[in-house]
Parts: structure tokens; C-alpha cells; sequence
């Protein structure tokens, strides 16, 4: 079913994407809908009993042993960030 | 109009896993530690790393359900939660969706006034905590610190079926109580290890249909946790009573001002977009590792008490304030094999009155306790042989807080030993007596309350060291 | 010299007659004299190279080398490389120096590969044309109108243009294998599971497998021996062992039973692609093979699955480029919104954006158990297909690609249409298959390619097969012409 406008303005907040300022907001729209068109076809195919699957292998996770292996990298981390100081990743003001 | 209105709680318990290392890397997690030096690639999910399973935190997960007889998943899947914010660095949580490791269980506590209550548990499943944004301000920005991102936490959600702020209470220690037993955490609500959001809704009384609820969050202390469902329930039928309607939110308790307030409504609050992690595999849980478990589970904190009362003899309130944790009880157990055939009311009264006391006013913890079991033992025992009275007994606990002497040292040093021996005893009564003519005339023409005062007089005279049992009887002889 | 195989040239360093200097200063050379047209590598690793050049020579000169010592390879730029700029592609990305290795990077290390430079490829490896990228598309080699495909196109053209011996790729929906098509080299993706996904920058995770392009399929059997095995920091890396994979290059294929799928050779595919494959079924008779018609019926409905699975998991793997902890932030943020919407619409591309809206939609509430769950279900009849099909063949082939190397800017209006170019390959990953593309003709001077599927675990089949067909075929051994004036 196609998207409408509203849809895609929720979805790209959800995303955190702009939509409203980028002058192709209806070419978004349509190629979205495009896409979602060509994977409707899934939508009419028949799986009653078929069990859905997330991989295509079937193995168990592997445990790790609770043992220590990461050492302090701060440093080497904090000189990726944008911003950063006093040993902290900073962000404009988090409100509660 | 009168509406009898019944409350409704449910509780979700956050409480964070004794692991050495995260759920999904090998970065340690001690408490305390300077800002985001716990945070490694994985934990601040750096491009390309990817999640490997904490076989501790898991086993963790299991004791816990074992304990509560809950059914241990044989496949449980990790789903990723999506959101942002600054704290959550994937941009989703690592939890469990529709296949939690434990499913169903339930846990029997003690109310307040000796009644019981049974509450099941819906599920418990493993997730990632997240870190901490620090509020303070640098020129307009937050810091954020992502060392406890990624810390192995158990989410326990019970069913709807604590009726009052006080069941609540009841069953949150129940739940504290054990995971300590259990050893998978330590509990600490000032350092955040044991959380609770509690989901409050008020219906009429008879009404099967739920109420609107509201989920209440950051509620730190089992103080407040009273405290802030209180709050919400009169809040809520001061609504309904003004024909308002609840909405369904999510609301912040303020210790400070003693009232939760609703938080910033965010849009998309319930649009998580679970999957199932596609970095993880399910989680086998084979029944020859289940029983593995279960043969590390230690003695329950019912069980014990159970067994205390009866074994024993003890009521059900000492019962339970023994077992409050293990520690007391390994105490009090210890205490009671040393005394050397002592009575067990005896040790549990000097567990739980002049110890506990004492290392409260102190702020000290069992485990630092200056008095070992063992001298606290052979006071018991030197109370039970007679060798001291009751309050010379209290003396010597005062001594024993601050000295490293032993019991007998300190009655020896101190000449503390009872007076058992019955001239000596007597000669003081005589001494009395006949210190006192007016009050033996007194007594002997019918005033009975004036016995106390003669034992009061002897057992001064002999420096509280006379046999009480002993002065009763002789007193009652001379004075016929 | 650089038009040789990595096994000629392992085989001249082992003789001494040449040095691994020497051989990483003929590919720098190529590389600063043919890149600017060919726009295969973002970031070239030159001084770095020759530096290892100079241990690995040493270490041959102690008998101390491993398998692969010397040998200049290079990595796509998906692939974390300690110290070294990973961009995946995309803006996002450009001042990205990884603090750490990928998996795949290390075990290369440890073969004694050199690193020439991170290749360029579809932002973060979304694209079938290398037309995402953030530094340009990728020219194919053998027509620089055309495109080289995607995602891996860099390194499909880098060993199409001998500026490369090897290359590493990656493939989530056909990028290794499309671009191995489109520029006439051999393309390997291993079994879901065989190589370590840890430090490649995810795309769809379910999908994602790292791969080798060579020049032949003996080269992808000595690059693959490099990369597989089980990793502990990836949790779907399965502990299978790993054969030796040179040593049943040269089995017979007498009595292999190889599969063709009727699904394969429908509306859409070019008759001279067809008779391409018609022609390679006949070289695999000649070797002994036995072919035998079979069908996938649900191979029509991959397209719209993958387009579900794959953009959901990218939806979520790529939120973590939120501008706070590392990659782009724009500039000037107003609040916490503003930093992550415009971080992200400013940092991804416009294909990167399409896809994690379709991604957030799919997975959003109302429309999880439609599409999401539903094209879970589909994804086990399409591996229900294949492994119907396995009980009655050893190998699949068909083509790899319904047509040759489009122009560039032809589909990248049309979304969908790019989409259907990977037809014959997705479905492959979806199912979690090992399977290779090796060089099959040209339609009017544009490569086409040959696709072999494998069962799990069966890439030394895969690489027998295609080793044999090379032997009596020299399509993998034609080079574009316009590289090769000498160098003075």
C-alpha cells in the first residue's frame, strides 16, 4: 500500500532524517512507494506454516568467558569524537 | 458518591548482573571507575565491532530464574530495541523481546502483620544497560559517559498483582533479598544496581478491566518506591473522582518535592522496532547446563527462614529478619553451633538486638562486624552456664566492640563472674534488710511491689554480678 | 609483471626474482598513473605498503614468510584498518581513521599481504553501480562509460586493470559477484558464517560476508584460505575447519552434477549473456560434468525480500551514526534533534536515506509482521528451494548478471530498476549459499559472468569447478587494453 506524506514524516523522525528541508521530499515519496510497490509481492505469497527466519544458518550463540580482555582506550576513542572533553563525549544539553 | 477503588502495581526491576565484564564485550565494569575508561570500540559501538554473549551474565540469568521456579527458555532470542539518545550509543539496546530466557515463575513474601503473599512473575529477561548523560553544563553540551553502557542488567516484570504501595514494598525486598542471596548482584540502589519502575493504575473495586496506568520511573529507595506509588494513587482518584480520564504516561518521581510529574512525552515512545539481532545467534540452553546451575543454587531466603522457625523454634519475625540476607544468617548460625548448646532464641536475640543495634548506630555492615560469632558465641554461652547475668552480659558486649580480649579475659580481668554461691548471696540480704526496716515492715504487711526493690538493692550490692534466679529465691526465704 | 596471478608472482618472490618492493612500487605506479580515471581507491596506503614490502622481503630472505608474504592486495573500504582512513563510502565516514583492525585485515597481516590502499565502493555498500559513492562511481576498465558495478567496484576494477593483484569485497546482495561480472574478474563469496564479519562496517548483518576478487579462481582459493575461519569476536562466524582450498583445485569434474535453473533464464536476461552460459554448460560437459534442469520457484520473490531484511537491519546498524562519538556532525548544532537529523541528512547519501526509511518503515509498528516477519517466511522458502535443488546436484550455474555493464547515470533514477540487476544474486544470500562469478565472455567489449552456487561450506567445489573451466577457457585471462601502455 502506498505511503502517504504523514507515514514518511513519522518513519524519517523515527530515523532521524530530514525530509521537509531537501527540495526532493516528493521524490522521496515516490520512490518509496516504488520500492514498497515491488516488495508488496511478498505480501500475497502464501507461508502459512512456514516459520520465519532470521539467518540462514542454524547454529546456537557461542558463549564468551567473563574474563577482562579490554583495557583502557579512552583516549584513543575520544580523539574519534566530533566533541570532547574532561573524558566525556559531548552533545548539546540532554533534557529530561 | 463513594467509589471504593482497588490499586493495582506492577513492578519492573532492573537489577544490574555481578559480572566481571559487560554482556557483549570483555570491557570491566567496576563501579566508579573514571568516565568512559570502561568503554571500549563494542561498548561505544564503533563501526564494524560486534556482540559476543557473557556466558556469566547468562548463567546469572538462570540461577535467577531457577530460584523462582521459572521455566529456563531452551531458545531465547536477543532483539534489538530502537531509539536514540546520547546515552544509547547503537542507537538500540541489546534486551529480549518475545523469547526472554526465564518465562513465568513466582515468589512468596511476608506482609507486614504476618499475612502472605504470591506473586507471579510474567518474565525476566537479559539486556545491556545504558550509560549516563551528565548533566552539568559545558558551555550548553552534556557529557556522556559510556562505562556502564553495556553492563549486564536482568529485567524482571511481575504481574499486576500487588494491591497497595506496601505490597510492593514487600515484594521489591523479596526480589533484593534474593538476587543477593543468589550472589548475581549486590544490590546497591544508591549506585544504581537495583532499579524499579513501577506501573500504577486504580480501577472500582469488583471492576475486572485494568485501569489507565502510568509507568513511574527513577525510583531509587525502597523509601520512595512507597512514597511515589502513594503519590500516584491519590493522584489518580483525585482525577477520576473530578471525572477526569488517566493518560497513559510516563511519569518522574521527585524525591525532593515528593510527587511524580509527567515526562516530556516523546512521540514515539512505544515504536521500539524490535527485531531480532542479526549479530546474535538464539540462545541454546541445553538441560544438562540448567542442572549445572541448579546445583549452585544456595539455600532460598524462604527456605531459610522456614527452616529457622522451625528448626529453631524461632517466630516468623525473627525468622525473617535473620534471613534478611545471608550474611545475618550465616552469623546467626555460626554464632549458635559455637555456643555450645546454647538456646537458639537466646543467639537471636543477641543477633538481632545488641548486634545489630550496635552495628547500625555504626553504620557498619555484618561482614565488618568487630565481634566475631564466635566471641559473640561464648557470651551467649557464658549467659546460658550462669557464669554472668544478662547485664553484665551487656557490659562485656561493649567491651568486646572496642578490645580484641576474649569473653573469659575480659570476666576474669574485670572479676565479672556471677555470685552463685549461697552464704555469700545471703550475707547481702541480711545486709539488706536490715539496711531497710521501714520496707521490710512494708513488705511483710502486704506491699508484694517492694520485692523489686530488694532485688534491685542486692543486685546493686553485689555489683550486678549476684545470680538473679539465686537472690529471687533466697530473697523470697528471708523475706516470709 | 602486473597482469600475473598472485600464484605467478608468490611463485617469483619464492624464486627471488623479484621483490615484494619491487612488485608494491609496479602497483603504486599503475595506480597513480591509471587511477584518476578509473576512481578505484579512496585512500592509497603508499608509504605503509612499501614499508611492509621491505619486512616481508626480509622475512623471505630468514625463510621466516608466510603463505602470502609479499603479495600487494587491496582492502574495500569497508573493512577496518587500524590507523588508516574507513569510509565506507560515504561522507559519514570521511574522517574516520579506525582505531582498530578488522578480522580480515589481521589475518591478511598475518598471511604477509601487503595493503596498497582502501577501494572505493557504494556508500556503505548500497548500490549496484558504485554511483553512491561519496568519492564518485568506479569507471569500468573496460569501457569508462560504463559502470564497474557495485558494491565492490573498486576492487572488482583494480584487479580488472591489473592496478591490484587481489582484493577483498564484500557481499550482501551480490557485491562481490556483480562487479566480478561486470569487469571480467573472479569474485568469491564465502558461506554466511565462513569469513569473520568483525570489522566490517555492517550493512545488513544477516547478509553481510566478506569475499576475495582475483584474477582467477586459483587466486581466490589462496586469498579465501587467508580470510576463513572461525572468529570468537563474531558470533556468527561458525567453527567449521577450513580445507585446504589449492588442493582439490585440480579434482575431475567427472560425474559433477551441475544445475541449471529454469527461474535463471527468463524475461529480462540478454540473449547474448544467455548464450554465454549456454556455451560455458558446454566447456563443463567437455570436463565431465552432467547437467540437469532444475528449478527455483521462489527465486522471482528475493528481490522484494531482500528489500525488506536488508534495509531493516541497515535501518538500525546505521544508527549509530548519530554524529556524537565519531564520523560527521554538522555543524553548528541548535539541540540534540537537530544534531542528529542533520548529522545524518547531511552525512548519508540519498540512496543510504532511501534505505533506512524503507528499513524504519518495515520494522515500524503495523507494518512489522507484513513485511518484516513475512519476508522471513519467504526467505526459508527461497532456502527451502535451494536446498530441494541440492538434493539432486552438486552445483548451480547460471549468469550472474542479466545483462553487461550498464552507463553510468542509466538506472540511477530508477531505484528499482538498479535493484533488479541482482536478480540471480540475492537470492544467494538470502539463502546463506557460498557461490563465485567468473569471467564467461563479452557482449560488444563489455565483460559477462558466469555464476556457480555451491551448498554450505562447498566453496572448494566451487573454486574446483571454476579452476577447471579455466583451464581450457582464457576469458578470466583477457585484461583491458588501455592499461597497458608501458610504464617508462
Amino acid at each position: 500500500m502506498p505511503i502517504s506524506q504523514e507515514t514518511i514524516k513519522y518513519i524519517a523522525h523515527l530515523a532521524r532524517l530530514n525530509i521537509e528541508n531537501t527540495r526532493d521530499g516528493d521524490s522521496i515519496q515516490a520512490d518509496l512507494n516504488r520500492i514498497v510497490a515491488m516488495v508488496d509481492q511478498i505480501t500475497a505469497t502464501n507461508t502459512k506454516g512456514v516459520d520465519p527466519i532470521a539467518h540462514s544458518l542454524e547454529a546456537a550463540e557461542r558463549l564468551r568467558t567473563d574474563v577482562v580482555t579490554e583495557t583502557d582506550q579512552r583516549d584513543s576513542l575520544l580523539a574519534l569524537a566530533p566533541k570532547a572533553e574532561a573524558g566525556l563525549f559531548l552533545v548539546p544539553i540532554v533534557l529530561e | 458518591m463513594s467509589i471504593e477503588w482497588e490499586t493495582v502495581i506492577g513492578l519492573e526491576i532492573h537489577v544490574q548482573l555481578m559480572t566481571k565484564t559487560k554482556l557483549f564485550s570483555g570491557a570491566a565494569t567496576e563501579y566508579g571507575a573514571a568516565p568512559n575508561v570502561q568503554a571500549c570500540g563494542i561498548d561505544i559501538g564503533l563501526p564494524g565491532v560486534l556482540p559476543v554473549l557473557n556466558e556469566a551474565a547468562l548463567t546469572m540469568a538462570i540461577k535467577f530464574g531457577l530460584s523462582i521456579g521459572a521455566n529456563i527458555a531452551h531458545k531465547s532470542v536477543f532483539a534489538r530495541k530502537n531509539y536514540f539518545y546520547p546515552d544509547l550509543p547503537k542507537g538500540y539496546q541489546i534486551s529480549q523481546f518475545e523469547h526472554p530466557i526465564v518465562q513465568g515463575g513466582s515468589i512468596l513474601f511476608d506482609l507486614e502483620g504476618g499475612a502472605r503473599k504470591h506473586v507471579n512473575i510474567t518474565r525476566a529477561h537479559l539486556e545491556e544497560d545504558a550509560g549516563k548523560s551528565l548533566h552539568e553544563d559545558f558551555d550548553g553540551f552534556s557529557g556522556i559517559d559510556l562505562n556502564r553502557a553495556g553492563i549486564p542488567l536482568i529485567e524482571i516484570v511481575s504481574e499486576p498483582e500487588l494491591r497497595s504501595a506496601k505490597e510492593a514494598v514487600a515484594y521489591l525486598k523479596a526480589i533484593h533479598t534474593l538476587v543477593r542471596y543468589l550472589e548475581i548482584s549486590d544490590g546497591n540502589m544508591q549506585e544504581g544496581s537495583f532499579r524499579c519502575d513501577a506501573n500504577v493504575s486504580i480501577r472500582p473495586k469488583g471492576e475486572a478491566k485494568l485501569g489507565t496506568r502510568a509507568e513511574i520511573k527513577n525510583v531509587n529507595s525502597f523509601r520512595f518506591v512507597e512514597k511515589a506509588i502513594n503519590y500516584e494513587i491519590n493522584r489518580q482518584i483525585d482525577i477520576l473522582e473530578n471525572n477526569g480520564t488517566i493518560t497513559q504516561e510516563t511519569r518522574l518521581y521527585d524525591a525532593n518535592k515528593d510527587e511524580t510529574r509527567s515526562m516530556r512525552t516523546k512521540e514515539e515512545a512505544n515504536d521500539y522496532r524490535y527485531f531480532p539481532d542479526p549479530d546474535l545467534l538464539p540462545v541454546i540452553v541445553e538441560k544438562e547446563f540448567i542442572e549445572r546451575v541448579r546445583t549452585t543454587l544456595p539455600e532460598l531466603p524462604r527456605e531459610k527462614a522456614e527452616r529457622f522457625a522451625k528448626d529453631y523454634a524461632l517466630s516468623v519475625y525473627d525468622a525473617n529478619v535473620l534471613t534478611s540476607t545471608r550474611e545475618l544468617a550465616d552469623f546467626f548460625e555460626a554464632t549458635l553451633k559455637a555456643s555450645n548448646g546454647s538456646e537458639a532464641k537466646l543467639c537471636a536475640n543477641w543477633v538481632m538486638g545488641e548486634l545489630l543495634g550496635a552495628l547500625n548506630k555504626t553504620s557498619l555492615d555484618i561482614s565488618n562486624s568487630p565481634i566475631s560469632a564466635e566471641r559473640l558465641a561464648k557470651l551467649v554461652e557464658r549467659m546460658s552456664d550462669k557464669t554472668i547475668s544478662g547485664k553484665i552480659a551487656k557490659s562485656i558486649f561493649d567491651k568486646l566492640w572496642t578490645s580484641t580480649d576474649s569473653v573469659d579475659e575480659i570476666i576474669e580481668k574485670d572479676g565479672l563472674k556471677q555470685v552463685t554461691d549461697n552464704s555469700a548471696i545471703e550475707a547481702i540480704i541480711d545486709k539488706v534488710i536490715a539496711e531497710n526496716p521501714t520496707q521490710t515492715q512494708d513488705y511483710k504487711s502486704g506491699k508484694d511491689k517492694l520485692f523489686g526493690f530488694f532485688v534491685g538493692q542486692v543486685m546493686k550490692a553485689s555489683q550486678g554480678k549476684a545470680n538473679p534466679d539465686l537472690v529471687n529465691e533466697l530473697l523470697k526465704q528471708k523475706l516470709s | 609483471m602486473h597482469t600475473k596471478t598472485i600464484a605467478q608472482l608468490l611463485d617469483l618472490l619464492n624464486k627471488r626474482e623479484c621483490s615484494s618492493v619491487e612488485l608494491t612500487q609496479i602497483f603504486l605506479d599503475r595506480i597513480k598513473r591509471y587511477d584518476k580515471s578509473l576512481n578505484c581507491f579512496i585512500t592509497l596506503t603508499e608509504e605503509m605498503a612499501l614499508a611492509a614490502a621491505a619486512v616481508e622481503d626480509q622475512k623471505r630472505a630468514k625463510g621466516q614468510h608466510q603463505f602470502l608474504s609479499g603479495i600487494p592486495i587491496a582492502h574495500k573500504d569497508i573493512f577496518c584498518t587500524q590507523g588508516v582512513k574507513t569510509s565506507c563510502g560515504s561522507k559519514m565516514l570521511d574522517n574516520f581513521i579506525s582505531p582498530y583492525d578488522a578480522t580480515v585485515v589481521k589475518n591478511f597481516k598475518e598471511a604477509g599481504t601487503i595493503l596498497l590502499g582502501k577501494t572505493n565502493m557504494d556508500e556503505f555498500a548500497m548500490g549496484s553501480s558504485n554511483e553512491t559513492s561519496y568519492y564518485g562511481p568506479v569507471r569500468n576498465p573496460w569501457d569508462l562509460k560504463a559502470v564497474a558495478g557495485g558494491s565492490s567496484g573498486g576492487s572488482a576494477a583494480a584487479v580488472a586493470a591489473s592496478l591490484s593483484p587481489g582484493s577483498t569485497g564484500t557481499d550482501t546482495g551480490g557485491s562481490i559477484r556483480q562487479p566480478a561480472a561486470l569487469c571480467n574478474v573472479t569474485g568469491l563469496k564465502p558461506t554466511y558464517g565462513r569469513v569473520s564479519r568483525y570489522g566490517m562496517v555492517a550493512f545488513a548483518s544477516s547478509l553481510d560476508q566478506g569475499g576475495p576478487l582475483a584474477k582467477t579462481a586459483e587466486d581466490c582459493a589462496l586469498m579465501l584460505q587467508a580470510m576463513a575461519g572461525v572468529d570468537l569476536k563474531d558470533s556468527t562466524s561458525l567453527d567449521k575447519p577450513v580445507p585446504n582450498y589449492c588442493a582439490t583445485l585440480n579434482a575431475s569434474l567427472e560425474g559433477v552434477r551441475i544445475g541449471i535453473p529454469k527461474e535463471f533464464f527468463q524475461a529480462g536476461l540478454h540473449p547474448e549473456v544467455e548464450a554465454s552460459v549456454q556455451e560455458a554448460i558446454k566447456v563443463l560437459e567437455k570436463l565431465g560434468a552432467k547437467i540437469k534442469p532444475i528449478s527455483l520457484p521462489n527465486t522471482g520473490l528475493a528481490v522484494p525480500t531482500y528489500y525488506v531484511i536488508a534495509p531493516a537491519e541497515a535501518s538500525s546498524n546505521l544508527s549509530r551514526f548519530d554524529g556524537v562519538r565519531f564520523g560527521y556532525r554538522c555543524h553548528e548544532p541548535k539541540n540534540l534533534d537537530d544534531l542528529y537529523k542533520r548529522s545524518r541528512t547531511e552525512g548519508f547519501g540519498a540512496e543510504v536515506k532511501r534505505r533506512i526509511l524503507i528499513g524504519t518503515y518495515v520494522l515500524s509498528a503495523g507494518y512489522f509482521d507484513a513485511y518484516y516477519i513475512q519476508a522471513q517466511k519467504v526467505r526459508k522458502l527461497i532456502t527451502n528451494d535451494f536446498q530441494e535443488a541440492f538434493r539432486e546436484v552438486d552445483i548451480i550455474l547460471g549468469p550472474t548478471t542479466p545483462t553487461p555493464a550498464f552507463n553510468l547515470g542509466e538506472k540511477s533514477n530508477d531505484p528499482v530498476s538498479m535493484y533488479l540487476c541482482d536478480i540471480y544474486t540475492i537470492n544467494v544470500n538470502l539463502a546463506g549459499l557460498p557461490a563465485l562469478s567468473m569471467p564467461g565472455g563479452f557482449v560488444n567489449n563489455r565483460p559477462t559472468g558466469l555464476q556457480l552456487i555451491g551448498n554450505y561450506f562447498e566453496e572448494a567445489k566451487l573454486l574446483n569447478v571454476a579452476h577447471q573451466f579455466q583451464q581450457i577457457t582464457d576469458w578470466h585471462a583477457k585484461t583491458p587494453t588501455i592499461f597497458e601502455e608501458s610504464l617508462s
